[in-house]
């Protein structure tokens, strides 16, 4: 069977949604496809957002998907030190915990408000070209394969970006910047449901242990394990396992729900475009690679693509000169944190559990004032230059 | 490969870190293409230990 449409998106997560929402708002006709039964679900995020990019995106908060408001987060050093940066201290920094089953089905929902046509159990299995051009997907749905042609691709495919490498884009990564992660949701711990908390150091070797609250004595408790650091084969339910088993707060712990994933941690592609393709979100690997958060990354890029999509039109012109606007919103708006993130990263994954206790000691010292970058920097440059050697600018 | 659906929580993480684009996630259902050149990224970085290579 045949559909013909100006934009199919590949994917109904947040960037997908997004996408759609802007190009059908922008008139466009727009199709969809998501590959699994249900929307949001299931889950692979462990679902803490920062607050202040949600204007940005014209999203108001809405109970239905904020699962929990957050006062603040603590950080966790291998020695137990703990560095407490809250409201007061980090403004708007600070975020909720999301329930991304309802998230992502109120923004597919905007979409679908907006006239785009939604196709559930539909995923894409490659890309169609009509004399070398890019013309459209293949799919297999319920009912058995399909070919939606369409004037421009949107690849919001997430972690897998299989649709970007189809269609000719490499988007593969390397083992220093991919994460393998596992979440279990655990009742019945004794945690503050009022803080995220970051476990740093040896105990997720080039990555990090996460706590997020999901109300009272309930919460996402993940790790993601930098995978050129992977050791014993299932190294993520490894170091989680031991880190709950230790932990006296999680011991008496029960799971609800296990859940599995990947995440990239470079500065994301060297261009999300082609002729005839937008990439957006965690397909085009623009995550923050310190955290590893992508929801709101994705949302800015989808919002970004679908608006450049409703402008290239007015010129039938879906070529990637055409698409350049797009590569353009996303870099202004992000390119320079991500390097820094990046760097930030890099050097992190390679410092000793002792120096990463004295440095969370150093940010628990009062007398930084204010928590931001520069006075972090300065406070641990003068104990350990080498550690902010190349931030120099940024002190 | 070898699957062991046992462990797989179809998460994806393969398909996303496989060099080749040669793993295709079908719901719960792990397809491996002709493109895999049993490089054993996947065995290492799988969260839960669930592939395993079919010759060594």
């Amino acid at each position: 069977m045949r559909y013909d449409c100006d934009i199919v998106v590949i994917g109904a997560g947040p960037g997908g949604s997004m996408a759609a929402k802007y190009a059908a708002l922008g008139g466009l006709n727009v199709i969809m496809i998501e590959k699994k039964a249900e929307i949001g679900a299931p889950l692979r995020c462990a679902e803490g957002v920062s607050k202040k990019w949600l204007a940005e995106i014209g999203v108001t908060p809405d109970p239905k998907w904020i699962c929990a408001d957050m006062a603040g987060a603590t950080i966790r050093s291998p020695g137990g030190f703990t560095f407490q940066l809250d409201e007061s201290k980090a403004g708007a920094e600070v975020g909720y915990v999301l329930e991304r089953h309802m998230f992502d089905k109120a923004l597919a929902e905007q979409a679908a408000a907006a006239g785009a046509k939604i196709m559930m159990r539909t995923g894409c299995t490659g890309v169609i070209r009509d004399k070398g051009k890019l013309v459209g997907v293949k799919a297999r749905t319920m009912d058995g394969e399909i070919e939606i042609y369409a004037k421009c691709v949107v690849a919001a495919d997430g972690f897998e970006s299989q649709v970007a490498r189809w269609a000719g884009v490499d988007t593969t990564l390397d083992a220093k910047d991919i994460d393998t992660c596992i979440q279990y949701r655990m009742a019945n711990i004794d945690i503050d449901p009022k803080y995220c908390e970051f476990v740093i150091g040896s105990e997720a070797p080039g990555g990090y242990i996460w706590i997020f609250p999901k109300g009272e004595r309930i919460a996402n408790v993940g790790i993601g394990v930098q995978v050129a650091k992977c050791r014993h084969g299932a190294d993520p339910k490894y170091y989680l396992d031991k880190f709950v088993a230790k932990d006296p707060r999680l011991r008496n712990g029960q799971i609800l729900e296990i859940v599995g994933g990947g995440v990239s941690t470079c500065p994301g592609l060297e261009e999300a475009i082609a002729d005839n393709l937008v990439i957006v979100g965690d397909a085009a690997r623009i995550i923050d690679p310190i955290t590893g958060g992508g929801i709101a990354h994705a949302c800015r890029t989808g919002m970004y693509a679908g608006k450049v999509l409703a402008e290239c039109a007015k010129k039938n012109d879906f070529s990637k000169s055409a698409l350049k606007p797009y590569e353009k919103m996303w870099r202004d708006r992000m390119e320079d944190k991500l390097y820094l993130n990046w760097m930030a990263k890099e050097r992190f994954a390679t410092l000793p559990d002792d120096v990463l206790d004295d440095l969370v000691k150093i940010m628990g010292n009062s007398d930084i004032g204010e928590v931001n970058v520069h006075n972090l920097l300065t406070a641990i440059k003068a104990k350990y230059p080498k550690v902010v050697e190349g931030f120099e600018d940024l002190i | 490969m070898k699957v062991s659906y046992e462990k797989c929580l179809h998460c994806g993480c393969c398909a996303g870190a496989c060099p080749k684009n040669a793993i295709y996630l079908n719901d719960y259902v792990l397809e491996f293409n002709g493109d895999c050149n049993n490089c054993g990224r996947c065995v290492k970085l799988c969260p839960v230990g669930a592939l395993k290579k079919e010759r060594a």
